[in-house]
């Protein structure tokens, strides 16, 4: 059993975000990069499949350089191989260019099951690993909380507003990710770990060596792009309400029920 | 030529979504914009007349997708009968939710269509005849503003609920509802075995209208009792921090923050809330924010309307009972 997790590199989620330059992108200078969380529970999972199922891991990004410490750690948990789409012709990629991009590399890897995070907690679009899925002609299960892979089939437990939707489909098939470290739990990387995945294989390709032409991706391609970032409106600092608790209570229950009209 | 503005409603258990209302109100006020015809797509099971209500939003007609196999969504069974109607009707403008299934149906649905979607977007509008979205980034430490390039039809958006305002309906005004046929192929598409609701109809936290949520400073999974009762006063959800997660005390799904759910209810009550940056990006959209710490420097307290410094132990029991007495005299 051959199993593919998509893996995207992000800024750490203590970051304090700051806009670039251009006014379109964040200032990443002294950014702290990390395995998006939700893709770390997908490494996670399949770390687990490769333990009861047999199953060989690999992990596939794209993205520059410094993306390879993120494709070692994954490695270094236990993943077997790992796959870098390191190409500036793949900026400015809107969801879809990407989504290509990783497609293009599974058209040409065997797999049964490809996991991902259900999104990068930077873009936050929820787009990529289902459009991967749509690209490849084959079916997605998305926000799993939890994987169960037996007789061909996949089953996981997806979280609705309200419920909680048991799904079970046909490999070979895209899973994303849900939940939250609570519920993975992701094991951190031991030290023989990390001194193993020095030497395991990891490739680098481009979008020639995938077949894709430049105009298939980037910027070029983008049917969606950012024009313009902006930080939130700061919030005016607060009332802190004094006096004595019976006093703070019926203030808070005043204010609540008077000025801000909520309760 | 692409004309019009579609939105695409999402039906469940016998009744429209209200998010289906937030992007019919949307979709009205964008097609006026445009001066474009407004028209919606219903999938579901026994939609039946409840269709043409969602003319007191605005909508003019409405194509019914109704079918035994398209009571529960599953990708593998909406996204192509909605790419076929889509593909005909050829709107400049689709609207969806970005509600949980809204998000997975409609990044498969862009694909199939080759169309630039922009998710979870909290405001639109129209400039020289196209679609600009402005949509949170990083769990909303950052908001990005998305552009179509030129001649990209359709422009498609989904919608942030509890953010765009519903329209007073109108119940004098009913859509026209034209039965599209569906013809779903029953083959080896993934299957909905089991639907398990949450215990006590929960509210979702990121439909809700006020949430009280628990840190660190609750100290144990026993105490969210308080946090419970007040949320049954108020109408509230409960949420929590990551680190009440991580602890154990309550399930992953109250989870507000980057890694969890990002919220934006009128009120927000962080009870024993530090407030971490991961924790601040996934609720400072609150409209009111509340924080009850015992200590002053908890950053929490840069983000709220108002503040309890005090020890919330000693705090909630005395504001539950002031809640209380407001609930019993209005």
């Amino acid at each position: 059993m051959n199993i593919v997790v998509l893996l995207k590199q992000v800024p750490d989620t203590e970051t304090k975000i700051r806009i670039g330059g251009d006014g379109k992108t964040i200032d990443t200078s002294d950014i702290k990069w990390i395995m998006n969380p939700y893709d770390e529970y997908a490494v996670e999972a399949a770390l687990r499949l490769q333990e009861s199922a047999g199953a060989k891991v690999t992990i596939l990004s794209m993205g520059p350089e410094r993306v390879v410490e993120s494709i070692r750690t994954a490695l270094a948990m236990g993943a077997d191989q790992g796959v870098l789409v390191n190409d500036p012709g793949t900026e400015g990629s809107d969801a879809l260019g990407k989504a290509k991009v990783l497609a293009a590399v599974l058209k040409n890897l065997e797999f049964d099951l490809v996991c991902c995070g259900h999104r990068a907690v930077d873009d936050d679009e929820n787009q990529v690993g289902i459009m991967v899925a749509e690209l490849l002609g084959i079916p997605h299960l998305g926000l799993a909380i939890s994987v169960e892979l037996g007789d061909g089939k996949i089953r996981i437990v997806r979280p609705i507003e309200g419920a909680r939707v048991t799904l079970e489909g046909t490999l070979p098939a895209l899973v994303t990710f849900g939940g939250a470290h609570a519920v993975w739990n992701p094991r951190y990387a031991s030290l023989p770990g990390i001194m193993k995945a020095k030497k395991k294989p990891l490739e680098t390709k481009t979008i020639a060596d995938l077949g894709l032409s430049p105009d298939e991706v980037g910027m070029q391609a983008a049917k969606v792009k950012i024009t313009a970032m902006e930080l939130p409106a700061e919030r005016q600092a607060g009332r802190v309400l004094e006096g004595e608790t019976s006093d703070k209570a019926k203030e808070l229950v005043r204010l609540l029920h008077e000025e801000a009209k909520v309760i | 030529m692409a004309e019009g503005v579609c939105v695409i409603t999402e039906f469940r258990e016998g009744s429209f979504r209200r998010i289906s209302f937030e992007i019919a109100s949307e979709g009205r006020r964008l097609a006026d914009e445009l001066g474009e015809p407004l028209v919606a797509l219903a999938l579901g099971e026994s939609i039946g007349d409840l269709a043409t209500d969602l003319g007191n939003y605005g909508v003019e007609k409405v194509y019914v997708l109704d079918a035994p196999s398209l009571k529960d969504y599953r990708a593998e069974t909406y996204v192509p009968v909605a790419a076929e109607i889509l593909s005909n009707l050829d709107p400049k403008v689709i609207l969806i939710a970005a509600s949980v299934d809204g998000k997975d149906f409609s990044a498969r649905l862009a694909a199939r269509l080759g169309a630039g979607l922009a998710t979870d977007c909290t405001q639109l509008k129209v400039e020289g005849g196209s679609l600009k979205a402005k949509r949170p980034m990083y769990a909303g430490k950052a908001f990005a503003w998305y552009e179509w390039s030129d001649g990209s039809w359709p422009q498609m958006a989904s919608c942030r609920p509890n953010v765009m305002d519903c329209l007073a309906p109108d119940t004098s005004k009913k859509a026209e509802v034209e039965k599209a046929k569906v013809e779903v192929a029953e083959g080896n598409q993934t299957q909905v075995v089991n639907i398990e609701k949450d215990a006590g109809g929960k509210l979702d936290l990121t439909e809700a209208d006020i949430i009280v949520s628990g840190g660190r400073g609750m100290k144990g999974p026993e105490n969210f009792a308080m946090l419970e009762e007040l949320a049954k006063l108020i109408g509230a959800a409960v949420g929590a921090s990551r680190s009440a997660v991580d602890s154990g005390w309550r399930p992953h799904a109250d989870q507000v923050g980057q890694t969890g759910k990002v919220v934006t209810p009128n009120l927000y009550i962080a009870c024993g809330i530090s407030g971490a940056i991961q924790h601040l990006a996934g609720m400072s959209s609150s409209k009111y924010i509340v924080a009850v710490n015992k200590d002053p420097e908890a950053p929490i307290f840069s983000k709220v309307d108002y503040g309890v410094v005090e020890d919330l132990f000693k705090f909630l029991p005395v504001f539950i009972e002031e809640v209380k007495t407001l609930k019993s005299t209005c």
